[in-house]
């Protein structure tokens, strides 16, 4: 089970409890807003977009070479950027945070 | 100030998959105060349609598992959602709606966002046929699967080699069917893409062991008592214990037509995405629209066009004055291969295709007009996916020679013409 805190373009700050499945089917279904998800999830419209905190990256790793190149789209995008439709939930991302791209 | 935003008015959306729902909650987002209310003649949830034909037919997943939204959300957003209910009619001088059961449901604004249903082709025998199913519903998917399960499918006529026709023949071949694609067309893809991607397509599903038959006129269906033969016009026949129909669709336009509103190959909208009547806007699969970019009137069937005019006729309706100005761009996913459009490519006179990897699933077909970059699709190839986008919304130049010189690094920069 991983914790995982969204913080939205609105400021909100939402801590989400997930088992399994991707980080962005988490968002879409608790309505994080700003995390559509348009292509259910197969890293091809970049709406789930989100910048993971800077510490946090060793439980997230990197983006894999299609998803940095789709996260190109965005002018917004950082060395932090990740789709989060592309990060799978487990106990390792306990306790990331993360910011919903504007 | 404006009047629909802080005199709380009702606005009904007829049709809640990807265009109704993200237009409902985009409509709140823009400060709409009055109610919203989505019918639909599905009972389930709203969910996202692309993968059906995709890992969701591949999977054993419930469609809880597929939602465009949470249940809690439509709450949240106060968005009333009724689902099972068909809409018979459009009331447009008392501004009602009809609804299946004779009742009604009064609108100050009304969206229309029917979709399409899938074509049934006037096939003789198509009505006694067994196990032939379309795919467009969950309810669909959850016949395939069940008849999948059951043990007798050996093998599956597909007929259609459209995008819908080969992810369907590529998940049901994961599933170990025995697939036979059979395409009235010379080639598959025809009208949507090049001779390269059609020869590359069709050799991906040989390399799987499924048969993609091109210039294959299905006339007849006769099924006996375990099994259908699928009859071609050139007198071949295939064994089917399962048939998939994938030959398109109708767009859902019926109500909108006897309703008066201006029809043509769709229901016609201008840049804010509104019909030939004031208060009634249509949006998505169902609408005969203008692309700014290309300007020209086209009908789409994408995810993209749903929420972008969704997004449009929202804004529109809470006094902006949005233009519809949006580059399509599509996907489908078949095996391991990616396939990643953007752009529209009719009217090209050029094509180019770049390939930098040694992998020979790995390139980009460009199509050009003369000197301009209409589309590019895009295989297992996201940069080129992205430079191709990023070309087209700038009308930026592409240098041919470069483009096709594998010398020069494949980088947006070294791209363009100077
Ligand atoms: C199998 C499959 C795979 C696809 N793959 C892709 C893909 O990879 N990428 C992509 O971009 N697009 C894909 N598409 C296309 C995409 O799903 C459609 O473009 C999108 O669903 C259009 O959304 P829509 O809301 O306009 O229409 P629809 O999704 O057709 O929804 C219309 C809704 O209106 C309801 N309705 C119609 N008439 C009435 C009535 N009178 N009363 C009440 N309800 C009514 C219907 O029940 C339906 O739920 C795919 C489609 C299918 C079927
Ligand atoms: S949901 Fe589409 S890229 Fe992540």
């Amino acid at each position: 089970m991983a914790k995982i805190t969204f913080i939205t373009s609105a400021n909100e700050t939402i801590t989400l409890e997930g088992t399994e499945g991707s980080v962005m089917a988490l968002a879409v279904e608790n309505g994080v807003r700003g995390i559509d998800g348009d292509c259910g999830g197969v890293c091809s419209c970049a709406t789930c977009h989100v910048h993971v905190a800077p510490d946090d990256m060793d439980k997230t790793g990197v983006a894999s070479e299609i998803e940095s190149d789709m996260l190109e789209l965005d002018d917004n995008a950082d060395e932090y950027s990740r789709l989060c439709c592309q990060l799978e939930i487990s106990d390792a991302l306990d306790g990331v945070v993360l910011t919903v791209a504007k | 100030m404006s009047d629909n935003l802080t005199n709380p008015k009702i606005c009904v959306v007829i049709g809640a998959s990807h265009a109704g729902v993200n237009f409902a909650f985009a409509l709140r987002r823009e400060g709409w105060q009055g109610e919203i209310i989505l019918f639909d003649s599905d009972l389930e949830l709203p969910y996202h349609r692309p993968p059906l034909s995709k890992t969701y037919l591949t999977s054993d997943d419930g469609i809880e598992k597929n939602l465009l939204k949470s249940a809690e959300s439509y709450q949240r957003d106060n968005i009333s959602l009724r689902l099972g209910i068909t809409v018979a009619d459009i009331d447009r001088e008392k501004k009602n709606i009809v609804l299946g059961d004779g009742s009604l449901q009064a609108y100050d604004k009304l969206v229309i966002a029917t979709g399409a249903r899938p074509i049934i082709p006037a096939i003789l025998g198509v009505a006694t046929a067994k196990n032939l199913f379309p795919l467009r519903t969950a309810s669909d998917v959850s016949s395939i699967r069940d008849c999948m399960k059951s043990g007798a499918i050996k093998k599956v006529v597909v007929i259609g080699g459209g995008y819908i026709g080969l992810e369907t023949a590529a998940s049901l071949r994961k599933l170990g069917a025995d697939v036979t694609v059979l395409e009235r067309e010379e080639r598959i893809l025809s009208r949507v893409t090049a001779p390269e991607m059609s020869v590359f397509f069709q050799q991906l599903h040989a390399q799987h062991q499924v048969d993609v038959l091109t210039s294959k006129n299905v006339i007849s269906i006769e099924s006996h008592n375990e099994y259908n033969e699928v009859i071609c016009a050139d007198d071949t026949l295939y064994r089917a214990d399962m048939i998939i129909v994938g030959v398109g669709i109708h767009v859902n336009k019926e109500i909108a037509e006897k309703a008066g509103l201006t029809i043509q190959n769709g229901i016609k909208v201008d840049a804010s995405a509104r019909t030939s009547d004031e208060h009634i806007y249509a949006i998505g699969d169902c609408t005969f629209h203008h692309n700014l970019h290309y300007n020209r009137f086209i009908r789409l069937e994408s995810v993209q066009n749903a929420v972008d005019q969704a997004k449009v006729a929202a804004a529109a309706l809470c006094n902006k004055k949005p233009v519809y100005d949006a580059i399509p761009w599509f996907w489908s996913d078949q095996y391991d291969v990616k396939l990643q459009m953007v752009g529209l490519s009719q009217g090209y006179n050029q094509v180019l295709v770049r390939r930098d990897s040694e992998n020979d699933k790995s390139f980009s077909v460009w199509y050009f007009k003369d000197a301009i970059l209409l589309a590019v699709d895009a295989i297992n190839n996201a940069k080129a996916y992205v430079y191709g986008t990023k070309f087209i919304k700038g009308r930026q130049k592409v240098d041919q020679s470069k483009l096709v010189d594998l010398s020069v690094e494949f980088k947006p920069a070294n791209l363009l013409s100077e």
